[in-house]
């Protein structure tokens, strides 16, 4: 199988060549590749590399041919130009007929399971109905009261208006915002060993909430991520969009390659929009030419380079009202950091020190201390030689003033070794850090922009960045449409325009297909990271069809998605196991039933702070460090980076927790959610001992639990009234007699041990309920949506 | 033939239409860390890995390099220096020298240095390979290389491999532990992360302070009758919901709890060293500093595989000697050789160390040549990282003791004789389980992953 790009059953790419070059010089035996590979006996060059060698007679024919100018017959010159493939996900998209009157997502479910002998459920009852919906929309759980207004409301429309209702809410884009997160593998820090914090990583995040909760169509949604900063007249927000690139790892331990590190994130960012995207594990062509699906290296390193000819930039990104202050302020903090930077002679300082540094640069092995120096900014500062070697005219204010404050934290070796001068570098830079509080906070974010160089892009050969092959341009697989340039348009913007266009059948599929898996606990196409050869067919490919044209048809409405499927009474059914269902399909692939779905990790803990109504609901803003047991974040390099938060901000929705990538928050790690160095198109759910006891013992679901039994407390005097009130909040439904005698039974048995513990009095009778808000909140039924 | 859990579980929910609430609960429940069989019969049933993290300097322990005396302090001839991929240093640095004095101890003779006394005491028990060689240069990638093969993220560590494939033979513990000591490593959780492998097969990790297990204890206030009596109630809850729902899941819920409760009850005694006689702590260096650290770990180690505990990682920063390589070394080796050493004389006599696998080492080793921060200061000086060859030692179950394999240039930049790569490592590793690192795979994204990545072989020298 040909994977490195030669084929030498066609004459014309014989002499072309493959990735690494030409295989063939006409006229030159000696320089033609071909010929080392067939005479070599090193085991990772011969060629073939199994099995019977070439005879030297042989070799003597081929090695003429070549001297003689290596002439092709005309016949065997040209190849097929363009892939063809009969693989499913890239034909494209049919709308299916389906019959009037008749609900389309019920009808192709229904005639699936006519197949089997099945039925489908009963629809859900009312009460798992509320608590179904708003888990899926909203990630909270409904009120006693909002449960009770919709078992009550016979209206026709009642669960229609329902769903509008938490459509409409804020909370919306938080609880849609963690699967897009989960695929731009959002973090708050750089990851890799020094794991530095990203301070300003949320404002990405926000932007993913605003434009779910807007409903921005999936399309511009699309364009606003790949290629936000080119678009005519790009805003701040479409800029702060492309973060979705940004949200790679980034290594900055001191001794890495910067070329490296940076060829790395780039295959990362390739494979991330290739799983978002296109459904497709285009990385395995980083190294040869994918081995089952129809794209090659070539078509890799051709995406690769959409993101190659993209550069790093850090903007101002202000929120609302910060713009004004921050820029009254300004004009005195330039003229007071200008005056400190001149009376601790900074500019003299610093041009002397940039001058050795530039030095080393160009002659390495020559300084070991500003070699080790050049190491060491290079990994610290993004774009630290690029800075160093601008014209200080040309340098931006951004850059003047980064190069700067470097510099006064890190003078270099001779300065270092001056005592005094250090102290006055140490005093400046307090003076410094003190003037930068006087202006108003303004958010920044890390986008993407155009790369001033316009870098080349070339095939790396099995990988390895050193070893550079043939130049490719930017370019899309040809096994789909082709991309259509306008005239005079960005190539990454066509090429984001390529992505949501009319005729690409992967982009929609994808995307009805993971809204499915949020709803059902399962794709239609259960590798939803994967639409390729390797991945799993559709388990309803019309369906699928139908519901990826209706999404197109209504304008890419992410909202009308939701509500589409979530109006059908396939999704409505009951989700109770089903015996004979489950004879003929165990894994509920055909959806005789609804699934009961383990809560993502941020949920449960959201769902016991808000049910104990101490969740801090304040939607958006910056990420929260709540606290964190000591030892936890000291087990990474460089010790905890954890600054626990305060207040009423700790418990803010789970969404928000900061993720440090090295050491992240347990309950995250506990209850699945994803390492974020990836893109992750699904969590796999797990059932753990140590779920257990974080569910158990993790203080914050003690102090849930306390504030639960003291809101009961106030609010039901008598045992029986609250153990239903509590039952009901936490579960949504009222429990049966056998749970509610259970319950009873416990608070008896808790208030006796209790008792002889020693405890009396409200210490007693508060211990005892805070107990039966433990028990609620570690039941299966409450850490699941059912 | 290892199943996934969702085969178990499938397995499961078919027969759950005939079968009984007490059927479902006690009988056929799924066990994803339930002890499966290996491809074939294994000489080792669990593994310590005592993970160096940052690179320990070969030259100083376990590879002495006598011709580097000579060019001491001078440039070396570049036909040594040309291939060289450094982090820091270019490759015009001097050479730099060892100070150690290096010993042949045991019968088997292997050399090992002054700074590792008490490996000395038990060389005839270790199998030193002087050839291992990695791909990368810098401390992430080379963790990241060891521990699951591949220097992208999101595969799964040699640890969540192995459990995978084995299970564990402890009913009250998790199957992969982690320890750590000294400062923090730099692959922090991604050294026994479980990648795209079930989470049930991460590591966890035994905290120094507070509790071993997170979350291990009851939070404040909640007494261990307060508790039982809560899970009895959870317990009884969860069963009533599980007798209508019928999930299997909500049966492995069940499991879960009490695995959990049995854990909680059982860390107290597997930490309480308070039945080691005083010879024993003496021996690994508990109660005294530098050791105690360490020691409490390697004796932990012990106590975790005895009670089957398929795969112990102990993990100890930082050997990343750039500076002051003389002084940091010795603080390194002062702290651990007395626990390391401990341990395989503990194993030894209490005949574990025949079904144990031990291997020491970091993600690669330290250069020849000398790396110099502050030319001020010349006992500044240290190594740079060195992935093109350099030590680690096995013991135990499977591994022949005694012998050295492997050879590196006069001047200790690249291997002459029987290279060892990771992966070959990886693939020896799992071979003295009894596992066949080819057929120990995990189908993601379309494809079968393995730890060996796309590579490996077993290094039969290596074996007993």
């Amino acid at each position: 199988m040909q994977t490195n790009g030669l084929r030498v059953d066609i004459g014309a790419a014989l002499i072309q060549g493959g990735y690494s070059g030409p295989a063939v010089v006409p006229g030159k035996p000696g320089e033609s590749k071909l010929l080392h590979r067939l005479k070599s006996t090193e085991k990772a060059e011969m060629m073939p590399p199994m099995g019977a060698r070439l005879s030297p007679a042989d070799i003597d024919v081929i090695t003429k041919w070549i001297a003689d100018g290596a002439k092709v017959p005309a016949a065997s010159a040209a190849g097929p130009a363009r892939r063809e493939t009969s693989h499913w996900s890239f034909q494209p998209v049919k709308r299916p007929a389906t019959p009037a009157g008749v609900n389309p997502i019920d009808f192709f479910i229904t005639e699936r399971l006519k197949k089997e002998g099945l039925t489908p459920s009963p629809e859900a009852n009312r009460v798992t109905l509320a608590r179904r919906v708003k888990l899926d929309l909203l990630g909270l759980a409904p009120t006693p009261a909002e449960v009770a207004a919709f078992v009550n409301d016979k209206s026709p429309n009642a669960y229609e208006r329902m769903v509008d209702r938490y459509l409409d809410s804020p909370h919306y884009g938080e609880r849609w915002a963690r699967p897009w997160l989960d695929l731009a593998r959002y973090a708050d820090s750089d990851g890799y060993e020094k794991d530095n914090v990203r301070p300003y990583a949320w404002r990405y995040r926000q932007w993913v909430i605003d434009a779910l909760n807007a409903d921005m169509p999936f399309d511009r949604f699309t364009i606003a991520q790949v290629a936000g900063d080119l678009l005519p007249a790009a805003t701040v927000e479409d800029r702060v969009a492309t973060g979705f690139h940004r949200n790679v790892l980034t290594n900055r331990e001191a001794g890495v390659d910067r070329a490296e590190a940076r060829y790395e994130q780039l295959i990362n960012r390739t494979n991330t929009l290739g799983t978002t995207w296109l459904g497709l594990t285009v990385g395995c062509a980083q190294c040869h030419d994918h081995k089952y699906d129809p794209f090659s290296q070539r078509e890799f390193y051709q995406l690769y380079a959409f993101f190659n000819e993209a550069d790093d930039v850090d903007i101002d990104a202000p929120m609302e009202g910060e713009r004004g202050p921050y820029l009254k302020a300004l004009p005195a903090y330039r003229r007071d950091r200008e005056k400190l930077l001149a009376e601790y002679k900074i500019p003299a300082l610093q041009a002397r020190w940039e001058e050795k540094m530039r030095a080393a640069y160009a002659n390495p092995g020559k300084d070991a201390e500003f070699d080790f120096w050049i190491t060491s900014m290079s990994a610290m500062v993004d774009h630290a030689m690029r800075m160093l070697h601008k014209k200080p005219e040309e340098r931006t204010q951004r850059e003047i003033d980064t190069l700067a404050d470097y510099f006064i934290s890190n003078p270099g070796p001779e300065n270092g070794r001056d005592k005094e001068l250090t102290a006055r570098l140490k005093e400046l830079k307090t003076k410094i850090t003190d003037l930068k509080k006087t202006v108003p906070f303004l958010t920044q974010a890390y986008t993407i922009g155009e790369h001033p160089s316009h870098p080349k892009t070339h095939i790396t050969i099995r990988g390895d960045y050193r070893s550079l092959g043939i130049e490719v341009q930017p370019g899309t697989p040809a096994v789909m449409p082709p991309m259509e340039r306008k005239e005079g348009e960005p190539v990454r913007v066509a090429f984001a325009r390529w992505l949501v266009a009319p005729n690409n059948p992967l982009t929609p599929r994808v995307t009805v297909n993971r809204a499915w898996q949020e709803l059902f606990g399962r794709g239609l196409v259960r590798t939803s990271e994967d639409f390729g050869v390797s991945g799993e067919k559709p388990s309803h490919p019309e369906l699928l069809d139908w519901l990826a044209s209706e999404f197109v048809a209504q304008g890419w409405s992410q909202k009308k998605l939701h509500k589409t499927i979530m109006m059908s009474a396939t999704y409505r059914q009951a989700s109770a196991f089903r015996p004979d269902a489950a004879e003929k399909d165990a894994d509920n692939t055909l959806l005789a039933r609804q699934s009961r779905l383990r809560l993502p990790a941020e949920l449960i803990r959201d769902t016991a702070l808000q049910v104990a109504g101490i969740l801090d609901p304040e939607v958006g803003g910056k990420s929260v460090m709540p606290f964190l047991p000591k030892g936890v974040g000291e087990l990474a390099y460089g010790g905890s980076k954890w600054k626990e938060t305060t207040g009423q901000e700790a418990y803010r929705r789970g969404l928000y927790i900061h993720y440090q990538r090295t050491t992240p928050y347990p309950l995250l790690v506990n209850f699945d959610a994803p390492d974020s160095n990836v893109a992750c198109s699904r969590r796999r759910p797990s059932n753990t001992p140590l779920q257990a006891l974080n569910l158990l013992n993790d203080p914050v679901f003690l102090e849930a639990a306390n504030a639960f039994a003291l809101r009961a407390m106030e609010t039901q005097s008598a045992a029986g009234p609250r153990i239903d009130a509590m039952f009901q909040q936490a579960l949504g439904r009222q429990p049966s007699d056998t749970e509610r005698q259970t319950l009873a039974r416990y608070v008896d048995a808790q208030s006796n041990v209790l008792k002889a513990e020693g405890r009396n009095g409200d210490q007693l009778t508060q211990g005892a309920w805070s107990g039966v808000a433990r028990v609620l909140f570690n039941l299966d039924e409450f850490i699941n949506r059912e | 033939m290892i199943y996934s859990r969702r085969d178990l579980l499938n397995s499961f929910a078919y027969g759950v239409g005939g079968m009984a609430l007490s059927d479902l609960l006690h009988g056929a429940a799924p066990n994803p860390l339930a002890p499966r069989k290996p491809h074939f019969a294994p000489k080792a049933k669990s593994v310590i890995f005592m993970f160096m993290e940052g690179g320990p300097s070969q030259m100083d322990l376990f590879d002495p390099k006598p011709a580097l005396q000579k060019h001491n302090g001078k440039p070396l001839p570049a036909e040594f220096t040309k291939d060289l991929k450094l982090a820091f240093t270019k490759p015009n640095a001097a050479a730099l020298a060892s100070p150690r004095i290096f010993q042949p101890c045991g019968k088997s003779g292997i050399v090992i240095s002054d700074y590792l006394p008490g490996l000395r005491e038990v060389a005839d028990e270790l199998c030193v390979v002087r050839s291992m060689h990695t791909d990368a240069v810098n401390h992430h990638p080379g963790q990241l290389l060891l521990f699951t093969g591949s220097i992208q993220f999101g595969r799964p560590t040699a640890g969540a491999w192995v459990t995978y494939g084995l299970g564990s033979e402890s009913q009250n513990l998790p199957g992969f532990v982690a320890l750590s000591s000294g400062a923090g490593t730099s692959g922090g959780a991604s050294n026994f992360m479980s990648g795209f492998l079930p989470s049930t097969y991460q590591g966890t990790i035994f905290r120094n302070s507070g509790d071993p297990i997170l979350y291990l204890s009851n939070p404040e206030g909640v007494s261990k009758a307060t508790q039982r009596t809560s899970l009895d109630a959870i317990k009884e809850l969860n069963e009533e919901h599980l007798r209508k729902s019928a999930d299997p899941e909500i049966a492995a819920r069940i499991q879960s709890y009490e695995l959990a409760f049995r854990m909680q009850m059982s860390a107290p005694e597997l930490l309480d060293f308070s039945n080691e006689s005083q010879e024993t702590l003496e021996m690994y260096g508990i109660g005294k500093e530098p050791t105690h650290q360490f020691g409490t770990n390697a004796l932990l180690a012990r106590r975790l595989v005895e009670r089957g505990v398929r795969f112990v990682l102990m993990m100890d920063a930082s050997w990343d000697t750039h500076t002051n390589l003389n002084k940091k070394l010795k603080e390194k080796c002062d702290a651990t050789d007395k626990g390391s050493s401990a341990l395989i004389k503990d194993l030894k006599r209490r005949g574990l160390l025949d079904e144990t696998l031990v291997v020491w080492g970091g993600e690669f080793g330290r250069t020849p040549i000398c790396e110099i921060r502050n030319t001020a200061d010349p006992d500044n000086a240290g190594r740079d990282h060195h992935p093109t060859g350099y030590s680690m030692w096995l013991a135990g179950g499977g591994v022949k003791g005694g012998q050295t394999i492997g050879e590196t240039d006069e001047l200790g930049f690249t291997i002459t004789r029987d290279k060892v790569h990771v992966h070959d490592l990886q693939a020896t590793m799992l071979h003295c389980l009894g596992l066949d690192h080819l057929k120990l795979t995990y189908r993601h994204m379309g494809r079968d992953y393995r730890l060996t990545d796309l590579a490996g072989n077993v290094v039969t020298k290596i074996l007993a």
